[in-house]
């Protein structure tokens, strides 16, 4: 996982609630066996127009002033449905880092912290200010600052944020959940042999 | 101190905690399919890993498997290199498959319970978010990503956050034709799609015991529709009668000593839960979804909503959204709008009771004109089990097609799909946009309610049935 830095990038505006994980990646995709490769197909039936090659120019993040965009500014509980990481590996692929919403879907959230995208939670007021602020200005460009907490914006509609601790390093050093977890192998050899003796049928 | 049966389960797992990290939790079954597990499979590879407990792993294809014409190879290529892939992966690990050819084949919630591989009180995972399913037997069970299931595969633990608890407690009895479907459409619609995140629901109530341990299945099987990270049944004499003599039940001795654990976990008379949620049974109509979202939800004998009539602001927003998509208008009687399709089946309602319940009404009736109906069987086993009892000569000669078991038009990956702007009665779980093939149009309902549409052509209030 690459580590995340502090960044000015295009915010992308998609004021839609209950974005589910079947919109951000429709299911005809998922049956890659690599992990790379969905980006051309986020969002595909809504980008683009039923030949599925032509985009749909009215949907917004075709609009041009989003393009190259990293962060997502998005409706209420987004990433709701399944479970699927191609979610995550499609927006992560398609280039945004970031993306800020009042609220995710569970595991959705979790798979973006474990694909190097940053989750932000905000109120429902500070959604408010920075969707105004983006369809006032399209092609804003807004300051994410990790290390710091802050998300800073061009007409001042920044805030600190809260973040896990835990998630914050591992994003800030792009560290693998694996190899943190194996340095407490003997610990899990440990746990296993007594839950092996407490519950010997589940090893039968 | 008075615990709930989560909190039980969770003790009982917890292996770690590093300080200013997430606790790790030990996890005793892993469940698999060909779409969420390449990926992790390829991350083992790379970094030279091993799956730490292949007897934990129980495999199946079902997400891209063809439902009909099986002996021919799979026409989309991708789709056949996927379940290749699986192939080989559980072969070079040495895990336990129900390949496309197996007789155990198929939809990974429905076999595994079939063999009895999840036990009251264990700590259950899967690479799909209907993994809460397994809940019904009073395990903790929930969706994990592909990341995760590497992690499992590798150390067979997992990072996790405890959740928050909430009690659904439905009470009463559930009138004639309405079924435990029709219960989980009812919470969702009562919770909304983000009323359970993060929560674990443990669902009770006179209505909750009285469902078999498939309706139960069903009920846990739309926890996460409700925004839950799992839901569970506490486990009875139902569960264990369900569960003995299956092929990875616990046998002799070893039974005995499972029994008595798995008495021990139910929640703690007094112990609190941090939310409670409670619903009569005797006041759930047969629902049927009208939206794109399984909140988007009414009684047969409803009609559309307006949007005006939602006070919140997003709801309204999502109901103009849901009006156009789904084509409807408001006011519409559910019972006057028109379908072109039927789906029984999926991890939801492709059990044996599902098949029955439909059969009941679909038998002497014929498919409307113009209606295409299939029936899907959950499983190779299920499948078998309802041409022993005759149910295939019903739906066949009501003019249903009776396939080979998979997903299916639960996500429509296989090539079983709707038409743009087609409509479809479906028992499955989620009425997303394009879920069933793009512009395909959506609405859940119980097997009774999709057999009746079937042969009326449009939705019909079962309970005015005899
Ligand atoms: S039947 Fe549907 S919900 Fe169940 S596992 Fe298959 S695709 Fe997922």
């Amino acid at each position: 996982m690459e580590p995340y830095k502090k960044h000015e990038s295009i915010a992308a505006l998609m004021n839609r609630n209950n974005v589910d994980t079947d919109q951000i990646i429709p299911k005809q995709f998922l049956k890659r066996v690599e992990r790379s490769g969905f980006g051309v197909h986020l969002f595909h039936d809504w980008r683009y127009n039923n030949d599925g090659v032509t985009e749909n120019p009215s949907f917004e993040l075709n609009n041009p002033a989003f393009k190259g965009a990293k962060v997502l500014v998005a409706g209420d509980n987004f990433g709701c449905g399944s479970s699927r990481e191609h979610a995550p590996w499609a927006i992560a692929d398609f280039g945004f880092n970031t993306i800020i919403s009042t609220s995710y879907a569970d595991i959705f959230y979790n798979n973006c912290f474990k694909n190097g995208i940053l989750a932000i939670k905000v109120t429902q007021a500070q959604s408010d200010a920075l969707m105004q602020e983006i369809a006032a200005n399209e092609g804003a460009k807004f300051i994410i600052d990790l290390e710091n907490q802050d998300v800073i914006t061009p007409a001042g509609n920044g805030f600190k944020f809260e973040i896990d601790p835990f998630r914050k390093d591992n994003m800030l050093s792009g560290l693998d959940d694996i190899g943190l977890t194996l340095k407490h192998e003997d610990k899990i050899t440990t746990f296993e042999q007594q839950h092996k003796q407490r519950h010997p049928w589940l090893w039968s | 101190m008075k615990k709930t049966m989560y909190e039980k389960i969770w003790d009982s797992h917890f292996v770690h905690q590093e300080p200013g990290q997430a606790p790790l939790l030990f996890v005793d079954r892993h469940l698999m399919h060909e779409v969420t597990s390449p990926q992790a499979f390829e991350g083992l590879r790379i970094a030279n890993r091993k799956v730490r407990n292949p007897h934990s792993i129980l495999a199946t294809m079902d997400h891209c498997v063809p439902t009909k014409d099986r002996d021919l190879p799979i026409a989309d290529p991708i789709a056949k290199k996927q379940i290749e892939t699986m192939a080989v992966n559980c072969e070079e690990n040495g895990l336990n498959l129900y390949d496309m050819e197996s007789p155990e084949n198929g939809v990974i919630h429905i076999v595994v319970p079939e063999h009895g591989f999840v036990h009251p009180g264990m700590v259950v995972v899967c690479g799909d978010s209907h993994t809460a399913t397994h809940g019904a037997f009073g395990a903790l069970a929930f969706g994990i990503g592909t990341s995760e299931v590497e992690h499992v595969m590798a150390t067979q633990t997992l990072p996790q956050q405890k959740s928050k608890t909430m009690l659904v407690q439905v009470d009463g009895v559930l009138s004639k034709h309405c079924t435990a479907k029709d219960i989980a459409l009812a919470i969702v619609g009562k919770t909304g799609t983000a009323g359970g995140t993060g929560y674990v629901i443990e669902y009770a109530g006179e209505a909750i015991t009285a469902l078999s341990m498939e309706g139960r299945m069903t009920v846990c099987n739309m926890a996460i529709e409700a925004g839950a990270r799992a839901g569970m049944v506490a486990p009875d004499e139902k569960t264990y009668a369900f569960l003995q003599g299956k092929e990875f039940a616990p046998k002799g001795e070893a039974w005995s000593q499972a029994l008595a654990y798995w008495k021990s976990l139910l929640t703690d008379e007094g112990a609190s839960y941090d939310t409670i949620v409670t619903l009569n049974a005797a006041e759930i109509a047969p629902q049927v979804t009208w939206g794109t979202s399984p909140e988007q939800v009414v009684g047969a004998n409803g009609v559309v909503p307006a949007p005006d009539t939602f006070a919140d602001a997003g709801k309204r927003l999502a109901c103009e959204g849901a009006l156009k998509y789904m084509d409807l208008q408001p006011n519409t009687k559910m019972t006057d709008i028109k379908i072109d399709y039927a789906f029984i089946g999926s991890c939801t309602n492709g059990r044996i009771e599902d098949f029955r319940a439909a059969a009941t009404v679909a038998k002497g009736t014929k498919v409307a004109p113009g209606v295409t109906a299939i029936a899907v069987p959950g499983s190779y086993n299920v499948k078998l089990q309802a041409e022993k009892e005759g149910l295939d000569k019903i739906f066949k000669d009501a003019g249903w097609e009776w396939r080979d078991p998979g997903c299916s038009m639960c996500l429509a990956m296989n090539g079983d799909e709707l038409k743009d702007g087609q409509r479809c009665a479906s028992t499955s779980n989620r009425n997303f946009e394009g879920r069933q093939g793009k512009g395909g149009r959506t609405h859940l309902v119980s097997p009774a309610m999709a057999a009746a549409a079937a042969a009326a052509g449009h939705f019909v209030d079962i309970s005015k049935l005899g």
